[in-house]
């Protein structure tokens, strides 16, 4: 045999070597970090599946190390046996379920109406109110981020009390619109900026109004940005604790007041409260999974100028 | 903050009728009159002048927001096209205004007061007694060391998110599979968190973080038993929630930064290291500041991990500031107290802010 014309030269192979144990650092870099943030969820969704002893002895792979139950999930009525049996836990679980819907998703409406009007109006038009112009209002709106919740619970508390809107589902609605419109009106702000204003320009001169035209050309066009800040809103809405712990009681309690009144109590067992854990992240689960291109373009905004 | 967007400059003729003009004035100045009407009413019912019959404050806040739609209404009715622009920014001014304006200077009145919700006896003026009582209260001064070594810990979350974005935005497979699971953390409620991770995962006899951790030799592990290593779990469950959010924002910056830049100074012999130093780090500077800033205002809010898992403990060692008034409202249901350490608080943070941003803005200007 005689000796190949083109072969690679032993420097191309030591690049090679390089090249490979590089994707190699890369790879087990990524994969390591995505045990890390997915373990605990499939932690809970196992320990929802565990009886006491597969919990003492850690068993990890389902059916491997331990046969699944469905012990967890029939604490709380949802089990195939239990799920056509009334139950009161079940109930109690979806009250609460229907109220983090409910609050979230009209705290988010609220939020991005208010907020992508007056996005849409400090992008497009010069105001002045007293000594405020556009840049001054701009900052009003985004300097309510700094504002840490605390200061405003308990003036919250007194002033809800005696408006009798403590442990109402409006009460904390109109408190979660506040926490979430800055962040809105930064994301809508940026969206209003990119959209070329010789669109409007030419339907206003074809006889629409300002708002006609704001309705039926800016908003599609929009359109994306306003589901992004929507997406984001919800997120934050239906994770808040600290308002919900505070201001409601028995009526108006969302899931994370009822998990971490659960997670207090010593004698509740460890598969039920991975059970309710579960369901109270799996709807975020989804919406991550399904929207993510969302949530990411919401994020994005703000950052890139 | 600078001016953006294209401003539409439209120039059109109202023709408002005087009575147009009249009607929107009168909306205006009556449906004003009729909530101090109101309010006066309530008042004079409060404080004992006359009994109206009325049970809560709520009639004086359906006159407000009647109020406040009529005010949008009569601005368009008096000032025209003009006062249909207003009317973009109008709702949320008053949305805002009314819901932070308000509370705020009513907290102001709760803060120099002895408040027990509870107690029949209702507010009583108590003068400079809370801010004596809070000058001496060792754990409130903790919580707000620890929210120093809290916002501290920033850096390091930066470099992790910087790193894993740097990793996302190179050739890869499966990036969207990575960038979804890696999204996963922040759409958790930190309420779930704090039990899937806090409780269950670090349980010390049969939690798999504890099982680990003795493979790994430390004998017995225990992650809150000593204040620093309680503060430790607490910043990195509070990172393992809030990487995800600085990752992505970074990594937007990243894909922004436009390739030939990078190129340009593969070419001029930059190698991978010295590129990111010299080229990729200094463009993503502004991104960076905004990531960091965004993560210092969402990181002065902790409170939902430390009040479900610590509760506050070991003796105090882990509370943030807001879990702390949180707690000591619970305990004690005294609303003045809370409220001035609360309103010391936000004082704190305006000023740490506006000094950050001061500088960070001198810092990060570009200079040519």
């Amino acid at each position: 045999m005689s000796q190949q014309i083109f072969h690679d030269s032993p420097e191309d192979l030591a690049h090679k070597v390089k090249w490979f144990s590089g994707r190699l650092a890369v790879y087990s870099v990524l994969i390591l970090w995505a045990i890390i943030c997915l373990f605990p969820i499939y932690w809970t969704i196992t320990t929802s599946f565990k009886m006491a002893p597969d919990v003492m002895r850690g068993s990890l792979i389902p059916f491997w190390d331990y046969t699944p139950k469905w012990l967890g999930w029939k604490s709380l009525g949802l089990s195939p046996d239990t799920i056509w049996a009334e139950s009161t836990v079940r109930n109690e679980f979806l009250k609460r379920f229907y109220n983090s819907v409910i609050t979230s998703l009209s705290a988010s409406a609220l939020a991005v109406f208010l907020g992508s009007l007056a996005a849409y109006g400090l992008s497009r038009f010069s105001y002045r109110f007293g000594f405020m112009r556009n840049s001054d209002i701009s900052f009003f709106f985004l300097s309510q981020l700094i504002l840490p919740p605390v200061v405003l619970a308990l003036p919250f508390l007194v002033l809800y009390k005696s408006l009798a809107l403590l442990d109402t589902r409006i009460g904390l609605i109109l408190l979660y619109t506040l926490t979430v419109l800055p962040i809105v009106i930064w994301i809508m702000r940026d969206q209003f900026a990119g959209i070329p204003k010789e669109l409007e320009e030419a339907a206003l001169v074809d006889g629409l109004s300002i708002w006609g035209a704001f309705a039926t050309i800016v908003m599609p066009i929009a359109l994306p940005g306003m589901v992004a800040a929507f997406i984001l809103s919800l997120v934050l809405t239906w994770n808040e604790y600290f308002f919900a712990a505070l201001l409601t009681s028995t009526h108006a309690n969302t899931l994370p007041v009822m998990v971490a009144s659960q997670t207090g109590s010593q004698g509740i067992s460890w598969w039920s409260m991975a059970a309710l854990s579960f369901a109270a992240i799996l709807p975020l689960i989804a919406i991550g999974i399904v929207l993510e291109r969302y949530i990411i373009k919401g994020m994005a905004a703000g950052a890139v100028k | 903050m600078a001016e953006q967007g294209d401003f539409l400059h439209v120039v059109t003729t109202d023709n408002l009728s005087d009575r147009r003009i009249a009607l929107g004035r009168a909306l205006m100045w009556g449906s004003a009159g009729l909530l101090a009407l109101v309010a006066l009413a309530q008042t004079a019912q409060q404080i004992g002048y006359a009994d109206m019959g009325f049970s809560n404050w709520r009639p004086t806040l359906y006159a407000y927001v009647f109020w406040a739609i009529c005010l949008c209404w009569g601005q368009v009715l008096v000032r025209g096209e003009r006062g249909k622009r207003v009317l973009f920014v109008l709702p949320a001014a008053l949305f805002v205004i009314s819901m932070v304006v308000f509370p705020l200077l009513f907290g102001l009145v709760i803060a120099f007061s002895d408040w027990n919700l509870s107690s029949p006896t209702g507010r009583t003026f108590n003068g400079l007694d809370n801010l004596r009582q809070m000058w001496n209260d060792s754990f409130y001064w903790n919580a707000m060391a620890n929210m120093v070594r809290y916002t501290l810990a920033i850096i390091v979350e930066y470099a992790i998110a910087f790193g894993l974005a740097l990793l996302l935005n190179s050739q890869i497979r499966a990036r969207k599979f990575f960038r979804v699971a890696f999204l996963m953390p922040l759409m958790l409620s930190p309420v779930a968190v704090s039990w899937m991770i806090g409780k269950s995962m670090m349980e010390i006899r049969f939690g798999p973080i504890a099982r680990l951790a003795r493979e790994l030799g430390w004998a017995s592990p225990s992650f809150f038993g000593s204040p620093e290593m309680a503060r430790f779990t607490i910043m990195v469950m509070d990172a393992w929630t809030y990487i995800p959010f600085m990752m992505i924002m970074i990594l937007a910056g990243l894909q922004a930064i436009p390739k030939d830049i990078q190129e340009a100074a593969k070419v001029d012999g930059a190698r991978s290291w010295r590129g990111f130093w010299e080229v990729t780090f200094p463009l993503m500077l502004p991104v960076s500041i905004t990531v960091i800033l965004i993560r210092i205002i969402f990181k002065l809010k902790l409170a939902d991990i430390i009040i479900n898992v610590t509760a506050g403990g070991p003796g105090g060692a882990t509370d943030s500031v807001t879990s702390f008034i949180f707690r000591e409202y619970r305990d004690r249901s005294n609303v003045g107290y809370g409220t001035l350490l609360a309103m010391v608080y936000l004082v704190l943070i305006v000023i740490a802010i506006t000094i950050v941003m001061k500088l960070t803005d001198r810092w990060a200007r570009p200079r040519y």
